[in-house]
């Protein structure tokens, strides 16, 4: 499908408006093959509706969305197989309440991938493992803590082996001593060379797994670079003053 | 006077006005007419065997059919409703707006009497089966408004979550949204199904077969021949098998709507 050269995902001059608002203001911005992406920035910035458009949840008001070298806006391209490759993680874990853990698993594996259901399942209980939530298959989401369904929906975005995760603040919905668990298997990921975009308020991941860092304000990329450069000398004063207020 | 003397003096006057009246009651009606005229033994003893096997059954029978007629067309009409091609919302709400001013009981004459010889064209199942094509016609029309609340009731985030794991909008409204929206709705339909069993009993405006009679088509028979002729006895025996059918259900609509309070 594609070669290492090209980028995961590529934004060139993407505008997006909400009704007379406009919320991102022309953003050029790439993610490299087996890259951590994180984006920062104070709320009402456009991190999140960036994120939004890489999968086409939110739809461009103009400007190009590649991912994997396919324009996301043309008519032609088939969304929901690029969308099957694009792993997805919601700020409030979004699981199916009315099915299993394994079946929220196993849905789109069968349904959209074509799986069988021995297969299916396999996979599903392998990415529960790596996730640590091996015997928590027959669980409803209801009776798992917020950590426990992050990481639940995180395994059912592997089980599509995608090529990329976007992560939308994935642990903004926690309570603090949940949210480490969580990180813990983010980690795990960018180890093994997942290429993830992760929209976040946690600064140490940042500094820790990203290899690079945006930042991001009134819709505008302010700057980007490496995580521990930007963290210890923001040169543009609005990070400044935003590092100053969350660090 | 103390406030805790004041509302003893209160509820004191409220059971004193209650017991007045049952009092009054008791004393003023004709016990003996009533007994004539509403529980006529004869008509209790001889009445019964058809208001249930053929009555009873009826009234279920034609209950079922234009419950789960109606779902399907509600289904129909709600995901027109949501549809994002304006004509299907314009003709769905149409047709919404129209059935649910008409009374059912005109509705069912027109499709009884009037459209058989408009349209030259009789509904399968003869006179009965254009009397419950007419109830499923109006109760589509109340349970889609429902049914469509409970679809927009299921978090943005569930079609979201789907449509990113690459499942086609059809698949996500079947496999995610509905199955979703159902349980938020069913206290409402088995509502609509209570509503429907008493709706049935408009039918009798059609005069049907013998066999194809419901609940009030009999008892009004018997309220002109058999040994309660003359008296509503049959009437009361109808009431009385009404509420055995939709007390239950009307139980049974509390029950879920408390269960479903506790689950949120």
């Amino acid at each position: 499908m594609s070669d290492q050269t090209t980028p995961a995902i590529q934004v060139l001059d993407l505008h997006k408006y909400f009704g007379e608002n406009e919320v991102l203001k022309g953003i050029d911005f790439h993610v490299d093959q087996g890259q951590v992406v994180c984006v920062i920035g104070p709320s009402g910035s456009g991190k999140s509706t960036l994120l939004r458009c890489v999968n086409r949840l939110e739809d461009p008001t103009s400007g190009t969305i590649l991912v994997e070298g396919i324009d996301i806006c043309d008519d032609e391209a088939d969304l929901n197989a690029v969308r099957s490759r694009i792993g997805m993680v919601f700020q409030s874990f979004n699981l199916f309440p009315h099915m299993t853990v394994m079946r929220n698993l196993c849905i789109a594996q069968q349904r959209v991938r074509g799986r069988g259901k021995g297969e299916a399942v396999e996979i599903a209980r392998a990415n529960l493992a790596k996730v640590g939530l091996d015997g928590k298959e027959d669980a409803y989401p209801a009776h798992l803590s917020g950590g426990q369904q992050q990481r639940v929906a995180i395994a059912r975005a592997l089980s599509m082996d995608p090529d990329m995760m976007l992560f939308d603040e994935p642990t903004s919905a926690l309570d603090p001593e949940l949210v480490g668990d969580v990180l813990e298997v983010m980690k795990d990921l960018a180890s093994e060379g997942m290429t993830m975009m992760v929209v976040t308020h946690e600064m140490g991941f940042a500094r820790e797994v990203g290899d690079k860092l945006v930042f991001m304000d009134g819709g505008v990329i302010l700057e980007e670079g490496v995580p521990a450069e930007v963290l210890a000398g923001p040169r543009h004063e609005r990070t400044q003053a935003f590092l100053a207020k969350v660090l | 006077m103390k406030r805790s003397t004041r509302r003893r003096v209160n509820r004191g006057v409220l059971y004193g006005v209650l017991v007045l009246f049952v009092l009054v009651a008791a004393l003023r009606l004709d016990w003996t007419a009533i007994r004539a005229n509403f529980f006529n033994a004869d008509g209790m003893r001889e009445n019964w065997h058809d208001l249930i096997t053929i009555g009873v059954k009826n009234t279920i029978i034609y209950t079922i059919i234009s419950f789960f007629g109606g779902l399907v067309l509600a289904l129909v009409l709600a995901l027109s409703k949501l549809s994002p091609v304006a004509p299907y919302r314009w003709l769905a709400t149409a047709y919404i707006e129209f059935f649910r001013g008409l009374p059912a009981l005109v509705v069912i004459i027109a499709m009884g009497f009037a459209v058989p010889i408009a349209f030259q064209w009789t509904p399968p199942g003869g006179v009965i089966g254009a009397g419950l094509l007419a109830l499923i016609l109006v109760s589509g029309a109340y349970m889609a408004e429902t049914i469509r609340a409970g679809i927009q009731a299921v978090p943005k985030g569930q079609s979201e979550a789907a449509r990113s794991l690459g499942m086609s909008g059809g698949r996500t409204m079947v496999s995610i949204v509905l199955p979703q929206a159902f349980r938020i709705v069913i206290p409402p339909l088995t509502n609509e199904f209570v509503l429907l069993i008493k709706d049935t009993a408009l039918l009798f405006v059609l005069g049907v077969l013998a066999n194809q009679r419901e609940l009030t088509s009999i008892s009004r028979d018997f309220m002109s021949s058999g040994p309660s002729a003359g008296t509503a006895t049959s009437l009361m025996q109808a009431a009385i098998l009404y509420l055995i059918i939709t007390l239950p259900l009307t139980r049974l609509v509390a029950w879920l709507e408390k269960k479903q309070q506790r689950a949120r």
